[in-house]
């Protein structure tokens, strides 16, 4: 079966504006509707696993036309995206009844939803550029959606930043219009293929990287992460962490560098760089914080230092045209852990959403004891941060271990001990959350906490699930070459990306 | 030189994006930048002396019965312009957004200034 894939943009687009119309009456129906676009929005993305699609949007053949393009990357991050939507929508039924017009949050949310799938399915760069946007603003409003002296503040913050990488992305994308005259990703790159870089397009390769690093909050761009991502409510920092920054930074940069630009050895080593510095800096900063979120947040920008090391390291070997199992590898275990990111984050924000609700606060020095008030949270809680600290048998571990094996491979064994440092300083600060809120002392406040029942939990069980399932996409050999292999395949096969979509003469 | 111009007013909106203390100069410094994209994106597709991109009767050549060789020569490149469409209005949607947090953080704080906005902090 074929799914059209206008559908993954179409669906959840049309009902975020159908949403708002059921008002505060139809409040219940608008949920389950919102609920219904997610679960079969997740349903689609498994089933479009393995299939490879070029469509072209009204029938006009590129370049004329605008196309979306579906390959192994795209597939993956679809299946990222929807699962965790699916997952935060489910959480949202109770969560969100604390806040008034949930209307228009569901409404919100299914925006961001339809930007994210059209970002990482266009094959256009404008069109990638517009559907950012989407997704961008969507994302604005829903931090700032308490209306809280925090939640405007760090809005403002969020929005001034995403907007200055937002221009910079416009004006790399009319920087390489000006030099190639297209705007389809596969005629920009058999452009760049017959003319080389020249001085602009340089230019707007920097550009797109200060762009999509601000987007995907690379240290040193990192500034408003902390703050936005703890201030939105939790199932949509669980959006903003696990899928908003990969889709919107991660996949677009990879995609235009290894695809549209063709890896260098300079490039290789800015991604590099990068990554070191936010694995050891986010990592560093996240040890101190009290905030639960907010400790939660830092952790996100040094797990994306993972992301972009394995990147970084592939792109270095293709590069230097060294043996592209190696870069094959080193991509596998930035892509792996990705998407085993994006679903323990997501987890740990709602597990943390689900202590705020029935707590009131964050702040760790006022939590305590709460394992056998929470036993599910806590269960739940636990899976996600032994996932994210690297142990055994749970879904962290093993991306982290195919990461080890890259860069020894690659001859680069202080990145390989930098990565396992990085790893037990997380551990650390998950030992610390246990501590904190979960074991010691129940304070007086909180005797008559309850569990979170229902589809809160549903959500959070589910997702532990695949934390604790996730390990075996390598482990069985044939989830492995159809999930992951294919998105890795794309990325080291760079530039042949072009001459995959340009149809034959 | 015009493109020269329009890099020092990217510049321009850039710092005063990042240097300025209020509010209200930040979200403007930020559009200064986004219509210095927008003209550059213009100017991509201008031509000294050019034509409307629109074939009428006047492009037409009844003898070869198609364009005329000369419409394709003269005329300014289209897509720009529609490009510039797109992200004019994108910009009035993220300006809509921008000045309504401004407005609803001026009646929690009282103040522009982000100096004094400061309670996240770490």
């Amino acid at each position: 079966m074929s799914i059209p894939l206008p559908l993954f943009i179409a669906v959840p687009l049309i009902i975020a504006f159908v949403l708002p119309m059921f008002g505060r009456k139809g409040k219940a129906v608008a949920t389950a509707l919102a609920n219904m676009v997610t679960i079969s929005l997740l349903v689609f993305a498994v089933a479009s696993i393995g299939k490879t699609e070029v469509y072209e949007i009204g029938k006009w053949s590129i370049p004329l036309g605008i196309n979306l393009v579906l390959d192994g990357l795209s597939s993956l991050l679809l299946l990222a995206i929807n699962v965790v939507a699916a997952a935060a929508m489910l959480f949202s039924i109770k969560y969100m009844e604390q806040y008034t017009a949930k209307t228009k949050y569901l409404s919100l949310f299914l925006l961001m939803v339809a930007g994210m799938n059209g970002v990482v399915l266009s094959g256009d760069i404008f069109n990638l550029f517009v559907f950012l946007e989407i997704a961008s603003l969507a994302s604005y409003a829903l931090v700032g959606f308490g209306c809280d002296h925090e939640e405007l503040e760090a809005s403002f913050k969020y929005m001034v930043l995403g907007s200055i990488a937002s221009v910079f992305i416009l004006f790399a994308i009319a920087l390489i219009y000006g030099n190639t005259g297209t705007l389809n990703m596969a005629y920009i790159s058999k452009a760049i293929q017959n003319s080389g870089l020249n001085a602009g397009l340089t230019f707007a390769l920097a550009m797109f990287m200060a762009g999509f690093g601000l987007k995907a909050a690379l240290v040193p761009f990192h500034a408003w992460l902390p703050d936005a991502h703890p201030s939105a409510p939790a199932p949509i920092s669980a959006m903003l962490s696990g899928v908003l920054i990969k889709a919107l930074g991660v996949y677009s940069l990879a995609r235009i560098i290894f695809n549209v630009f063709g890896v260098s050895v300079a490039v290789g080593w800015v991604l590099i760089t990068l990554g070191v510095l936010s694995m050891v800096v986010g990592v560093f900063l996240a040890v101190g914080q009290w905030d639960f979120k907010r400790l939660l947040a830092y952790h996100s920008i040094s797990q994306m230092g993972y992301v972009i090391l394995g990147l970084g390291i592939g792109a270095l070997i293709l590069a230097n045209n060294g043996k592209v199992e190696w870069a094959a590898m080193a991509i596998l275990g930035g892509m792996f852990h990705l998407v085993n990111h994006a679903v323990f984050k997501s987890l740990l924000f709602l597990t943390s959403g689900s202590v705020e609700m029935s707590t009131g606060t964050r702040q760790l020095k006022e939590l305590g004891g709460l394992a056998e008030k929470l036993p599910f949270t806590r269960a739940t809680c636990t899976v996600a941060s032994a996932s994210i600290a690297g142990i055994p048998p749970f879904n962290g571990f093993w991306s982290k271990m195919i990461l080890v094996i890259a860069s020894v491979q690659a001859g680069f064994l202080w990145l390989a001990a930098v990565t396992v440092i990085v790893s037990l300083v997380t551990l650390i600060s998950f030992l610390k959350i246990q501590r904190y809120v979960f074991l010691g002392e129940l304070p007086e406040n909180l005797r008559q906490t309850k569990e979170n029942k229902g589809f809160m939990l549903i959500a959070m069980v589910f997702l532990a699930c695949l934390c604790l399932l996730m390990g075996s996409l390598v482990l069985v050999p044939g989830l492995k070459e159809s999930i992951l292999e294919p998105a890795v395949k794309v990325l080291t096969d760079g530039l042949n990306y072009s001459a995959n979509i340009i149809p034959k003469l | 030189m015009p493109y020269a111009l329009c890099f020092l007013l990217f510049m321009l909106g850039l710092y005063c994006a990042v240097v300025k203390k209020n509010m209200v100069k930040i979200v403007i410094g930020i559009l200064i930048m986004e219509y210095a994209v927008n003209l550059f994106l213009v100017m991509l597709g201008f031509r000294v002396g050019g034509i409307a991109p629109i074939i009428d009767r006047a492009q037409y050549d009844p003898v070869i019965q198609q364009v005329a060789a000369g419409f394709v020569n003269n005329s300014v490149d289209p897509l720009p312009q529609a490009l510039v469409l797109t992200s004019i209005v994108i910009s009035l949607g993220s300006l809509a957004l921008m000045i309504s947090i401004c407005i609803r953080t001026y009646e929690k704080y009282g103040t522009f200034d982000i100096t004094q906005i400061r309670r996240l902090k770490g």
